[in-house]
């Protein structure tokens, strides 16, 4: 139960950022959302995403902060295994779940509903 | 006949011989849907874009139009149009199935009473007899173009307005039964470095103030001269700057005189519309469908409507330009007594 208050709170308070940046710092949706992927990136480089996620679990993983925290650590990791290259290789190694399933099922429901407003 | 600096009065007093307006599904649950004359069910019109949807309401706006009048299309020497999307493609499509000559027209949200004005400049110099005016805005396919695709579904602030879905359209002759035009006043390009997208109506509210001030001026005369004064579409917070810019600077407008159809058109207790309606079909509907509807009944017998646009483009936003606004004033008095 106590992991479901902490996934809610962090979760939330990650949300009230986003809010924040877009209602108090006039940021459009855009630049909101791009600033909460390279904020999670910068977290993960300095190593402080990964206990995020252990304490506050999917209050951690579902918001786009989550998404920079995969590229940043994907790159790492492959480079740790394979050298510099691995920064390249990494990146989507992570992520590659999540994009290719957009990819896939974006196409699945153009194949049967019109994509475009 | 020009009187003041940007003021035309109409001698001729050109009669508006029959309007028309045609909405969409949201607005045939806002409080006017009885002023409409068509309203859809369904956004797109059975079209297959919402552009097309968008061109559709404003031919049958101009066709209802001209048949209430009891006209025929080649009755019509001059049509003047103008619309939200780019290169005002609603109007010069509409203009092409109406097959009558077309003078294009772009004042963003103001082009229905620039439309009206000019309209009425032509049949009071007897440069045309007949002569129709229109325009129309489409929320999803305003949406698209100036902000985000529709299927994004993005947030927004509680300043940012809804587009109207509608088209409207006024039939005009030099003489015959119906409100006569009796004077416009042509606005400036008022720019007070507002460059937020989302605040139109705080953008558009000084455009607003600077020419219902000239309006007065021009003509000598007060707001208590109208049963109504209505701006375009400034919406709440448009509508709150203006009302206080002009306390401030006189000539002050009775709160019970003056209404902004951005508030009308949904009412105001509409939270899915944040600050309001805006967009071409804003004004041209509520004007050519419920204040035209007042004015043929005798409830009010002279108005003054304020038109607002802002003249952004999706492109002058991203390279952060603020937002020239522009407003253009026509009063109408009805000819019942």
């Amino acid at each position: 139960m106590e992991a479901y208050f902490w996934a809610f709170i962090v979760g939330g308070l990650i949300c009230v950022v986003g809010q924040l940046l877009f209602d108090v710092g006039r940021f459009t949706p855009a630049h909101t959302m791009s600033i909460l992927v390279v904020a999670g990136a910068v977290l993960d480089g300095l190593g402080l995403y990964e206990p995020l996620i252990d304490f506050a679990g999917a209050g951690a993983t579902v918001p786009i902060t989550s998404f920079g925290n995969a590229l940043v650590h994907g790159a790492l990791t492959e480079a740790e295994n394979t050298g510099l290259i691995g920064i390249l290789t990494g990146i989507f190694e992570v992520t590659s779940a999540g994009i290719s399933a957009a990819i896939i099922f974006g196409f699945l429901a153009a194949l049967f509903f019109k994509p475009k407003g | 006949m020009q009187q003041g600096h940007q003021t035309w009065v109409f001698q001729n007093k050109p009669a508006i011989l029959a309007t028309a307006v045609v909405g969409g599904p949201f607005e045939a649950e806002g409080p006017l849907a009885e002023d409409f004359d068509l309203l859809h069910g369904d956004l797109w019109l059975g079209q297959d874009s919402y552009e097309k949807a968008e061109k559709k309401m404003l031919e049958e706006a101009c066709e209802a139009a001209i048949r209430k009048a009891g006209l025929q299309k080649q009755d019509i020497q001059f049509f003047l149009g103008g619309d939200l999307m780019n290169q005002i493609i609603s109007s010069s499509f509409a203009a092409r199935t109406l097959a009558v000559p077309f003078l294009g027209l772009y004042g963003a949200c103001s082009t229905s009473m620039e439309g009206l004005a000019l309209a009425s400049l032509i049949v009071d110099s007897r440069a045309g007899r007949n002569v129709l005016c229109g325009t129309s805005s489409h929320n999803s396919a305003a949406e698209k173009q100036y902000r985000y695709p529709t299927e994004y579904g993005s947030q927004k602030p509680p300043t940012a307005q809804w587009t109207v879905t509608a088209a409207g359209a006024a039939l005009l002759d030099r003489e015959g039964d119906g409100p006569k035009v009796t004077s416009a006043t042509i606005g400036r390009v008022v720019d007070m470095g507002v460059s937020d997208p989302f605040n139109m109506g705080g953008a558009m509210a000084p455009a607003a103030v600077d020419t219902i001030t000239a309006h007065f001026r021009d003509l000598g005369v007060a707001a208590r001269d109208y049963d109504l004064i209505a701006t375009g579409d400034l919406g709440k917070v448009g509508y709150k700057i203006a009302r206080d810019l002009l306390k401030k600077h006189n000539p002050a407008i009775p709160d019970e005189i003056f209404t902004d159809c951005g508030l009308l058109i949904y009412g105001e207790d509409q939270p899915a519309v944040l600050a309001g309606g805006s967009g071409c079909g804003c004004s041209a509907s509520v004007v050519y469908g419920h204040i035209m509807n007042r004015l043929n009944k005798g409830e009010l017998k002279k108005v003054l409507i304020v038109a607002t646009g802002a003249l952004l483009s999706p492109l002058s936003y991203q390279q952060k330009e603020s937002i020239p606004c522009i407003a253009h004033a026509v009063s109408i008095e009805s000819n019942k007594p």
